[in-house]
């Protein structure tokens, strides 16, 4: 059997597993190929980082069966992956950056006689090695002293010189320049000479055209297509990334007043910040939504973060009300009248430790200053009233919020900021990650508070949602704003164009 | 993540106890008092009194820990302001005497404060600074000496001094004990502390003044370890760079731990730091009652701060369930 005649190399079918009742991978087949570079694409929570792990035996799968070479196996551990032929190489490398380059190359394995290591013959070895990758480099140098892109090639050399049948590359480009990206696809092309199957994790659409075979693409733990690239158009591509069904009660949206009606609350002019986002401008009015659509590091968090003050914008001007602002922390914005809920909901979000209540009162109470605590019985009500408002379950004032499913924990967040009766709220991605439930509940809550006079902006990658309720949407590419839709333009096809456009291609709606 | 309320607190209480009573096997006079000259005496009080230093620092420390971070210096401060304290004292008022020292304790907690909020420097780098600087700086004070004083007034401070009855460090550390509850519990510090503490990022961008809050925890921190080293002080009427407060963060940091706050940041109890305090230094004085040689008392305080821990262990609590029902309550 020819290495590159094509034939399947590993077969999954039927992989699942759940988080504490949260389902990230819902039956999903994934079939790689010898010699095949296979995208493997989706938004954040999309599951490929679970299907990773899965495949490596990182987490125990709940369901599936997974065949390498026709032969059923099952890695309980990222070591017997492994010995398995299945290598994985993370966007941190995990490599020991203060040994030399032979050192990592052959760490556990390393040639010794009588019990010591022949240092000199590791490190012919090595060169021997490296040059099968075009690089000729001082191998008894400290990992840490080469750049990323030859610590990524060390890594994937270690992996290949175990005899690694499959290569999975976790955003190996994250962090790479365009030269130093074209020296690892020459090196993935190789291997591909050499019938590797290897699994490719981006979120770098153009790379994905640029040296892949097929792609799988992972929407919401389900399979959403598998395609060769040739059948498989950018446009088509990214709707099967970002597409998702609504039920019908969600898709139906009141009609859109007419945006100069309303007051605007704050204006931004060309706002931005260097190698952060491009600067844009921006206004937010009373009433209405604003959305950002783009995909995964287009600057749509970015560009809140900047509103937020969360990262100070080193250029344009931001009017609240008319008057000039300084937006230079978070504490600024709130006083401002903003809120934010950030995509990080573990992170950055909620405090797990604390209980509902403190959750819920914490921004309010920051607004207010240490001085004066709210009066024990006045958060006793206002948790009250927000646990019934957002029917926040179970309905445990004094429950530490860790113990809380993703959606109520969204909801315990929210209630945070509308407890500060902010005038313009930021949400991002506000339904991610949570239940079918919960998702329709906050976006008729996105609804209520736009009627009753709010500003919102709000990031998310599910398009079909964004239409139903943003008034204006606007769509990033490469951290810049690149294109404003608003009233009636405002569809799912046209954000679709204008995500898809080439950077060199006139954008599809209105430019900006 | 283990979620726990440990300010319920039933295992350090259940510690304590068992601690006292082994007092009392081995010394049956342990829960004796006698009044003389209006003053209580007893080794219960003796108890209270030895471990007003160590009680007086895990106040502080608590705060700091809660927030993530690690006060190594406060035995340093300690021999800093007993430094100040012992040289001012024959020649100054005691008012004076009191601002420098508890000045200098501030100024030390500004100077850990800036090096972790505004510098950015991790907790245990930037305060070992000051804990080995600090004793240079004492020495320096003292020029190396030991310095004595005579002044009635500051060792009314110290043990032989006596408010109500009870010995004066005793009562500045529930009066410490009582003005840092009123601060973190009467206002919202105590949830901003934790909310930090437990989500660092989270809490800056729900609009808490984190810095602002880690600075004026690490100077709270250098005021209560300037107590500390004033009632030292006043103790032996004396100042002692080399060994006052030596090794007490250490003893300060384990009463934090063994009080049921977690060196990750979050919830906090300062009552349970305190009490915690305390079980080190009962244990210190049965082993001094009982008779064995002194050097024992690293042993058993290891095994006894072990069985504290692995009691609010939820992993070993869950072995033991039957066990445990009286320990797991305090993690509802």
């Amino acid at each position: 059997m020819h290495p590159t005649d094509g034939s399947t190399l590993l077969e999954l079918t039927g992989f699942s597993k759940s988080f504490a009742g949260f389902v990230a991978l819902d039956k999903v087949d994934f079939t790689l190929r010898r010699g095949e570079i296979h995208a493997l694409l989706g938004e954040n929570g999309a599951g490929k980082s679970t299907l990773i792990k899965a495949m490596t035996g990182v987490v125990a799968r709940d369901a599936g069966t997974m065949r390498l070479e026709g032969a059923e196996i099952a890695p309980r551990s990222a070591g017997e992956a492994t010995r398995l032929g299945i290598a994985t190489v993370y966007q941190e490398v995990n490599l020991a950056p203060n040994l030399s380059v032979a050192k990592n190359l052959f760490l556990g394995r390393q040639p010794t006689r009588f019990g010591f290591v022949r240092e000199g013959e590791m490190r012919r070895r090595a060169d021997a090695l490296l040059a099968e990758f075009g690089l000729s480099i001082d191998v008894a140098a400290p990992l840490e002293t080469y750049s990323v892109a030859i610590q990524h090639i060390v890594a994937i050399a270690r992996a290949v010189d175990q005899s690694a049948r499959m290569l999975i590359l976790d955003e190996p480009t994250a962090s790479l320049d365009a030269h130093e990206v074209e020296v690892l696809f020459t090196v993935m092309r190789q291997l591909k000479a050499r019938g590797i199957g290897i699994v490719f994790v981006t979120h770098f659409l153009d790379q994905v055209y640029a040296i892949c075979d097929r792609i799988t693409v992972l929407r919401n733990g389900r399979l959403a297509g598998t395609a060769p690239i040739a059948e498989l158009p950018r446009i088509d591509l990214v709707r099967m990334m970002l597409g998702r069904e609504l039920s019908a009660a969600t898709a139906q949206r009141p009609p859109r007043t007419a945006l100069a009606e309303a007051a605007p609350v704050a204006v931004f002019e060309d706002f931005g910040k260097t190698g952060y986002v491009a600067p844009f401008d921006l206004t937010l009015r009373a009433g209405h939504v604003v959305g950002l659509a783009g995909l995964l590091g287009s600057g749509r968090t970015e560009t809140v973060r900047l509103v937020f003050g969360a990262e100070r914008a080193d250029c344009g001007s931001a009017e609240v009300d008319g008057r000039r602002v300084a937006i230079s922390s978070p504490r600024e914005a709130m006083r401002l009248g903003f809120g934010y809920c950030p995509e990080e909901r573990k992170t950055e979000g909620v405090v797990a430790d604390l209980t509902v209540r403190e959750n819920i009162v914490l921004a309010l109470q920051a607004k207010r200053g240490p001085m004066k605590p709210l009066p024990r019985r006045e958060q006793d009500e206002m948790t009250a009233k927000f646990i019934r408002l957002l029917d926040i379950r179970p309905p445990d004032p004094e429950r530490p919020v860790g113990l809380l499913s993703g959606g109520n924990q969204q909801k315990v967040l929210l209630a945070r900021w509308l407890a500060t009766a902010p005038r313009l709220l930021i949400l991002d991605e506000p339904t991610r990650g949570i239940d079918v439930g919960a998702h329709a509940e906050i976006i008729g809550l996105i609804r209520d508070l736009c009627a009753e006079g709010m500003a919102l902006l709000v990031v998310s990658s599910e398009l079909e949602e964004i239409v139903t309720y943003a008034d204006e949407v606007v769509v990033l590419r490469d951290r810049a704003h690149v294109a404003r839709l608003t009233g009636d333009e405002v569809d799912v096809p046209a954000i679709l164009a204008a995500i898809a456009a080439d950077a060199s291609a006139p954008a599809a709606a209105a430019p900006m | 993540m283990a979620l726990r309320l440990p300010r319920i607190g039933t295992s350090q209480v259940a510690a304590l106890i068992l601690v006292l009573l082994a007092n009392w096997m081995v010394s049956p006079q342990f829960f004796d008092f006698h009044i003389r000259d209006g003053r209580v005496f007893g080794s219960v009080i003796d108890v209270l009194n030895r471990g007003a230093p160590v009680a007086l620092l895990s106040i502080g420390m608590v705060l700091v820990i809660a927030m993530r971070g690690i006060d190594l210096s406060v035995g340093a401060v300690m021999a800093i302001c007993g430094a100040i304290a012992a040289s001012l004292a024959d020649s100054h008022t005691l008012p004076v005497v009191l601002a420098a020292a508890l000045g200098a304790g501030l100024l030390c907690g500004l100077w850990n404060g800036l090096l972790v909020a505004v510098l950015g420097i991790q907790p245990i780098v930037a305060t070992l600074i000051l804990m080995v600087a600090g004793r240079g700086i004492a020495q320096l004070i003292t020029e190396g000496r030991i310095v004595t004083f005579s002044s009635p007034d500051l060792a009314f401070l110290g043990g032989s001094g006596s408010v109500l009855g009870l010995p004066t460090p005793v009562v500045l550390t529930f009066g410490m004990l009582a003005l840092t509850l009123l601060i973190v519990r009467g206002t919202a510090l105590g949830l901003m502390i934790e909310a930090t503490g437990g989500n660092p990022r989270a809490s800056a961008l729900a609009g808490i003044g984190t810095k602002l809050i880690t600075v004026a925890v690490y100077m709270w921190s250098g005021l209560c370890a300037a107590l500390a080293g004033i009632v030292a002080a006043a103790d032996i009427l004396g100042a002692d760079a080399n060994n006052a407060g030596l090794w007490l963060e250490l003893d300060a940091i384990l009463a934090v731990v063994i009080g049921g706050t977690s060196l990750f940041g979050g919830r906090f109890s300062v009552v349970l730091a305190v009490v915690g305090a305390l079980i080190i230094q009962a244990m210190n004085t049965g082993i001094l009652l009982s008779g064995f040689p002194p050097e024992t008392n690293l042993v058993v305080k290891a095994v006894v701060v072990l069985a504290v821990l692995l009691a609010q262990s939820p992993r070993v609590a869950g072995h033991f369930a039957g066990l445990g029902v009286l320990l797991n309550r305090s993690r509802s």
